[in-house]
C-alpha cells in the first residue's frame, strides 16, 4: 500500500467461502431502501442491508471489480468495507448470453402472470447485466 | 471329509477377503472426503463470525428488542431437536451418540413437563425417531456428506417458521462437533432464540463500539439479518457434522479392516492345520497299505 489509509481492505464474504478480497479506492453498492451508496477511504462507520445490485469495486490498481449481489448486508469502518452476500456472483463468473436470454424469458413470464419469485429473479437478471456490461456493450 | 473342511475354509476366507477390499476402500475414501470437509469448514469460518459481529453491532445499537428471533418467551411449552445424523450407517458411534443424546434431553423435557418436536436431518436420525414414535414434524435428507447452503437456508427457514407460529417456544441443534480428525464431541446449542451472551458480546469480541450509520433502519436491518444468521449456523453445524462423519466412518472402516485381517490370519492357520491333518491322514493310510500288503507277501 503507498499510504496506509488511502485504501479500503475489501472483502466479498458468502457463507461458503471467501469470494473476493483485495484493496480498492472505492466501492459502490446499493442499499435496502437509500438507493447507491459509495464509500471512500475513511468512511464512516457504517452498516446497510443490500438490495439486488451491481456492486462496483474500484481497485487499487485501477481495475474495477463488477459484483452482481444478491441481497446481503456491508459493513463499514474507516480502512475497510465487507460485503455479506448468502448469493453474491463475480463478474467472470456470470454467463453474460445466458443472463440475456434469461432476462427475455423472464419478462415474457411476467406478462402473462404475477409472481413476486419471478419478479426477484429478474431483478437479479438485472444486477448480473449491470454487472457483465450493461445490455449495449455486447460482452 | 477332511478336504471338505478345507475347501469351507477356503471359501470363507475368499469372502472375508472381498469385505475386506470394501472396507479399506471406504476407509480411504472417508479419509480424502475428511480432508475436503475440513476446508469447508475452515472456509465457512468468515461468512459465520461477521454475520454474528453484525448482529452484536446492531444489538449494540439497540436494535431489535422486539424482534421475535430475540426474545425469548417466558414460558417453554414445547422444545424443537433439529438433530443432525448421517444417512448411511457403517460409521461407528456417530448415528447414535447424537440420536441417544437427543433422545435423553426429549426424555428430561417429558419429566418436566415440556413437549418436544423433532426436525430429523439425515435419514437414520427419521427412521430411529419414527420408528419409536417420537414426535417428527419434518426431516430432510440426501446430502448429510455434503450439505450444500442452499439446503441450511431450507432448513433455516422452517424452523423459524415453527418458532414464530408459536409451534415451539425454543430450537436447540443436536450435533457433532469436529475439533480434529482424530477427536470429535456430540454438542448440543440453542439456536433460536438466539442466545444472549451473543447478542451482547459474551466471550468473543466485544462490541466494535463504532457508532454506525444505518441505512436502512437498524431493525428493517436486524430483521432481514436474523434469519440469514440462523441459516448462517445452521449450515456450520451441517458442515461440522460432515466433517466428523467422515472422521468417524474412516475409523470404523479402519477397524473393521483390521479385524478382517485378524480373521483372514486365524482361518489360514485353521485352514493350514487341517490340510496338514488331511495329508497326514493319507499318508499314514498310503503306508499302512504298503504295509498290510507287504506283510501279507
Amino acid at each position: 500500500m503507498a499510504e496506509s489509509n488511502g485504501t479500503l481492505r475489501v472483502e466479498l464474504v458468502s457463507p461458503e467461502r471467501v469470494l473476493f478480497s483485495g484493496d480498492a479506492t472505492q466501492v459502490i453498492t446499493r442499499t435496502l431502501e437509500g438507493g447507491e451508496v459509495a464509500f471512500l477511504p475513511g468512511h464512516a462507520a457504517f452498516l446497510g442491508a443490500l438490495t439486488e445490485n451491481h456492486t462496483r469495486i474500484y481497485l487499487a490498481d485501477g481495475r474495477i471489480q463488477n459484483v452482481a449481489v444478491h441481497l446481503g448486508f456491508v459493513e463499514v469502518g474507516a480502512d475497510h468495507v465487507t460485503i455479506l452476500s448468502d448469493a453474491a456472483e463475480l463478474e467472470e463468473d456470470i454467463d453474460a448470453a445466458a443472463v440475456r436470454a434469461a432476462k427475455i424469458r423472464l419478462e415474457e413470464q411476467l406478462r402473462t402472470e404475477h409472481s413476486t419469485e419471478v419478479e426477484a429473479e429478474l431483478r437479479r437478471t438485472h444486477a448480473r447485466i449491470s454487472a457483465t456490461g450493461g445490455l449495449s456493450t455486447g460482452h | 471329509m477332511a478336504g471338505g473342511q478345507e475347501r469351507i475354509l477356503r471359501g470363507r476366507i475368499r469372502s472375508v477377503q472381498a469385505t475386506k477390499k470394501i472396507t479399506r476402500a471406504m476407509e480411504l475414501i472417508a479419509a480424502s472426503r475428511i480432508v475436503k470437509a475440513q476446508q469447508r469448514v475452515v472456509a465457512a469460518v468468515p461468512y459465520s463470525d461477521l454475520i454474528t459481529e453484525v448482529v452484536r453491532d446492531l444489538s449494540a445499537a439497540g436494535a431489535g428488542s422486539s424482534a421475535p428471533l430475540l426474545a425469548g418467551r417466558g414460558e417453554v411449552k414445547n422444545v424443537c431437536y433439529v438433530v443432525l445424523s448421517a444417512d448411511r450407517g457403517l460409521c461407528g458411534g456417530y448415528n447414535a451418540g447424537v440420536l441417544r443424546a437427543t433422545e435423553g434431553e426429549i426424555k428430561a423435557d417429558a419429566l418436566a413437563g415440556r413437549g418436544h418436536v423433532v426436525v430429523a436431518i439425515g435419514r437414520k436420525a427419521e427412521s430411529y425417531f419414527r420408528f419409536r414414535g417420537y414426535n417428527i414434524a419434518e426431516s430432510f435428507a440426501g446430502f448429510t456428506d455434503n450439505p450444500t447452503y442452499a439446503v441450511a437456508k431450507e432448513i433455516g427457514e422452517y424452523v423459524t417458521s415453527l418458532y414464530e407460529s408459536g409451534q415451539v417456544d425454543r430450537v436447540e441443534l443436536v450435533y457433532t462437533r469436529f475439533i480434529t480428525a482424530g477427536s470429535q464431541e456430540v454438542v448440543q446449542r440453542p439456536l433460536v432464540p438466539l442466545e444472549q451472551e451473543v447478542t451482547e458480546g459474551g466471550d468473543a469480541k466485544a462490541a466494535t463500539g463504532h457508532d454506525y450509520e444505518f441505512e436502512p433502519s437498524p431493525d428493517t436491518i436486524l430483521e432481514t439479518l436474523l434469519p440469514r444468521y440462523v441459516e448462517a449456523r445452521v449450515y456450520a453445524a451441517l458442515l461440522n457434522a460432515a466433517a466428523s462423519e467422515h472422521a468417524f466412518r474412516q475409523r470404523a472402516m479402519k477397524s473393521a479392516t483390521d479385524n478382517a485381517e485378524e480373521l483372514i490370519k486365524n482361518l489360514s492357520r485353521i485352514m493350514n492345520r487341517a490340510r496338514q491333518d488331511s495329508i497326514t491322514t493319507e499318508i499314514m493310510e498310503i503306508v499302512g497299505g504298503a504295509e498290510a500288503m507287504n506283510s501279507g507277501n
